[in-house]
């Protein structure tokens, strides 16, 4: 029966059941592709709807009297002993109605942050010729009173279940029908180091930190990390101890990124000495990292350069050393080039191990350079996750946002590197 | 006898392919016929073999190249010819596991000793391989290379003039002379090839290899590259592997007929090709086998 079907036929026959495969293939693979895109939405999405406010910080404006004598009560301008707090209090008081004893001053004094007496005093330091008349400025408010004017505070519970009392939540509306209140950029977030008060906590300190970091890590990474593959690619023998080498490479890019934390304590800060919370030891450790990965990058590349190019080069006379550098690495350079910078952005996402050489540390200083004591931007997101304040919430998200944006424009760099380099051919 | 009983276990599967040919090794032997001395011998091979770990690829070669001529190196796939001519400029040092014995001299000199730099000997013995493969730079750059790592030019023009001279003895440079610049790959197969010799003859050296350089070109490249090399063979000592036997016959004055790492028969070409002594010889060159 079945044989005297023609081939036509016989193909026909099962054609239908062909296409429905393929059609089932097609359905399950952009299913896939939908449920990756649908989380990365959704991370999106909550990542920018927590951390977007973070951007803005509310500011009160206040008629500051640069009262010489409480400033200079003998007579002497001591910037560092100065009371400017008291300045910011008064100024705060003139602006509400019926303030009354101590304890309600004390509460109306926490509607404005302490970063004002340091703001005051800066613009005393540049303007000193100012002294003794009213300034209008606009100066930060309390951390609390930013996130009513947000919407994270609730003013409609029960005042014992809240942060700010009955009476803050009156004064701040007073302050607001007063257009005394105002949301504008947050400078600080990107301005300062890290602090306690979180209108005042920015991630500069994080963000140098971790520059500082990936300074130390590609300058030493990139070039041992080629040297190596280098080597190992075109003059290591072929050998037992060179498959030896090779499985323990692709070893060590699977290790915790933890237990380079602990052989960096214990090697470069136990037995080295270098300074613990130092940029200089994370970016020793975060190239111990990176380095797996840069080698194996590496060296796919270089075994992706075609052998007549080589075999070409050997032939008119070229030294095994020549052959590398004149022909093998330029061809190569583009993977390289991606391997690093991929290797870089793992290493700029790399939390763990720095946790073990004391990066976890409160820093409030910006470094300056890689010896001083600093963080790194995914241990800033980790400290601040970690902080009971209800402002620390956007800022962690805001500080994630900051991160992915640097993650982005890595791999961007990585794309453009490539492309740049390979049409040169 | 060993030999031979190693030979039947790794040519099982050509044996099965041709059950008649095991009688004719056994009646004709594979010592080599013909004549493997030349007049003014310029490169001479003696008793060379070559082992890749246990495989033996060539088998007791001996041969003799003259100046200004050229020996066509034929054979079936596989046959060694190939991995013979690599011997001659020292291409299987990069192989880890190829081992050479045996006495290559090029003018007099052992070019295995210890004392010969094989960069020394490529610049002498330059070669030409099977696919084009410029380099992925400019056509001037691709044959001023050469010059350039040898320190052969002493200034800016004399290396314009060495890469001019030499696009012009390879035929190509009314093809590029206005396109110095533009890429090297961006030629076509044959005028890619015909650069790969002006490289190769810009070093100047005395010997080039060619291994089955037209096998990737149509016939008008072929053509070309064949006229080209009746040229250079006033000059240069030019050995050539080729599968096409009427190339051979074209373009040589010798040719040595290889066979499962034999040298089996080496003559003068118009000799082999009319009148071919060993069997072998006769079977491959009347498409029999191969």
């Amino acid at each position: 029966m079945n044989s005297k079907l023609t081939t036509a036929e016989k193909v026909q026959a099962g054609l239908a059941r062909r296409r429905r495969k393929e059609f089932l293939f097609r359905l399950s693979g952009m299913l896939a592709t939908a449920v990756g895109i649908v989380f990365l939405m959704v991370f999106f999405a909550t990542l920018i709807g927590k951390g977007a406010s973070a951007f803005k910080q509310t500011f009160l404006l206040l008629d500051i009297e640069l009262n010489e004598e409480v400033l200079a009560p003998d007579g002497e301008l001591d910037l560092a002993y100065a009371d400017f707090d008291s300045l910011v209090r008064a100024a705060l008081r003139k602006e509400v109605a019926d303030v009354s004893g101590r304890s309600e001053r004390r509460e109306l004094n926490r509607l404005v942050s302490i970063g004002a007496g340091y703001q005051l005093r800066d613009f005393v330091m540049q303007n000193p010729e100012l002294l003794g008349t009213t300034q209008p400025m606009w100066v930060p408010a309390a951390s609390n009173i930013d996130m009513l004017v947000k919407g994270n505070i609730d003013a409609s519970l029960d005042e014992s279940l809240r942060q700010l009392s009955d009476r803050q939540i009156g004064w701040v509306e007073e302050l607001r029908s007063a257009d005394r209140l105002k949301s504008k950029f947050n400078t600080a977030l990107f301005s300062n180091g890290d602090s306690r008060e979180p209108e005042l906590a920015g991630i500069k300190g994080a963000m140098m930190g971790s520059f500082f970091m990936l300074l130390v890590t590609i300058s030493l990474s990139f070039p041992i990390g080629v040297a190596a593959a280098i080597y190992l690619e075109e003059f290591a023998p072929k050998n037992r101890l060179a498959d030896l080498v090779e499985v323990n490479i692709n070893n060590l890019a699977a290790v915790p990124s933890i237990v380079f934390g602990l052989l960096g304590l214990a090697v470069f800060i136990n037995w080295m000495a270098l300074p613990r919370s130092a940029p200089l030891v994370g970016g020793l450790v975060l190239t111990l990292l990176t380095l797996p990965v840069i080698i194996i990058a590496s060296r796919a590349a270089i075994k992706a350069v075609p052998p007549s190019i080589r075999e070409a080069a050997l032939g008119i006379g070229a030294s095994q050393m020549q052959v590398v550098f004149h022909h093998v690495l330029p061809l190569a350079m583009p993977g390289m080039l991606t391997g690093a910078i991929i290797g870089m952005s793992r290493a700029l996402g790399e939390s763990a191990p720095l946790l073990m050489i004391g990066m976890i540390a409160f820093v409030v200083d910006v470094p300056g350079g890689f010896t001083d004591p600093a963080t790194a931007l995914p241990v800033q997101i980790y400290l601040w996750a970690d902080s009971p304040e209800r402002a620390f919430a956007e800022r962690t998200s805001a500080a994630i946002i900051v991160l992915l944006v640097f993650l982005l424009l890595m791999n961007l760099a990585a794309v453009l590197v490539r492309r740049r380099m390979e049409r040169k051919w | 006898m060993t030999e031979d009983s190693l030979d039947t276990q790794t040519d099982q599967k050509t044996a099965a392919v041709l059950p008649d040919f095991r009688q004719q090794v056994v009646e004709f032997g594979r010592e080599t016929v013909g004549n493997v001395h030349c007049e003014n011998p310029f490169m001479i091979a003696k008793n060379v073999n070559v082992y890749y770990g246990d495989n033996h690829a060539i088998k007791d070669v001996t041969l003799e190249i003259g100046k200004k001529q050229v020996v066509a190196l034929i054979g079936p796939s596989g046959c060694g010819k190939s991995t013979f001519l690599r011997c001659l400029n020292r291409m299987n040092d990069s192989i880890d596991i190829a081992k050479i014995t045996g006495e290559i001299t090029l003018d007099g000199t052992d070019i295995y000793s210890k004392a010969q730099d094989p960069v020394a000997l490529r610049a002498r013995v330059g070669m030409v391989f099977q696919k084009p493969n410029p380099f992925p730079k400019s056509i001037y750059d691709n044959v001023a290379y050469g010059p350039r790592i040898h320190g052969l030019a002493g200034d800016r023009a004399e290396l314009d003039s060495i890469v001019h001279s030499s696009l012009e003895r390879a035929g190509l440079l009314n093809e590029v002379k206005d396109r110095l610049d533009d890429p090297g790959t961006s030629l076509s197969g044959g005028q890619q090839q015909r650069l790969c010799i002006a490289r190769t003859i810009a070093v100047n050296p005395e010997v080039i290899l060619m291994d089955e350089p037209c096998s990737a070109l149509d016939p008008i490249a072929t053509a070309r590259i064949e006229d080209l090399m009746d040229e250079l063979c006033e000059d240069y000592a030019i050995v050539i592997v080729t599968h096409s036997m009427q190339q051979a016959a074209r373009v040589s004055k010798r040719v040595a007929y290889f066979h499962l790492g034999h040298l089996i028969e080496v003559d003068d070409t118009d000799k082999v090709f009319t009148n071919p002594q060993h069997k072998l010889t006769e079977d491959y060159i009347t498409g029999r086998i191969g």
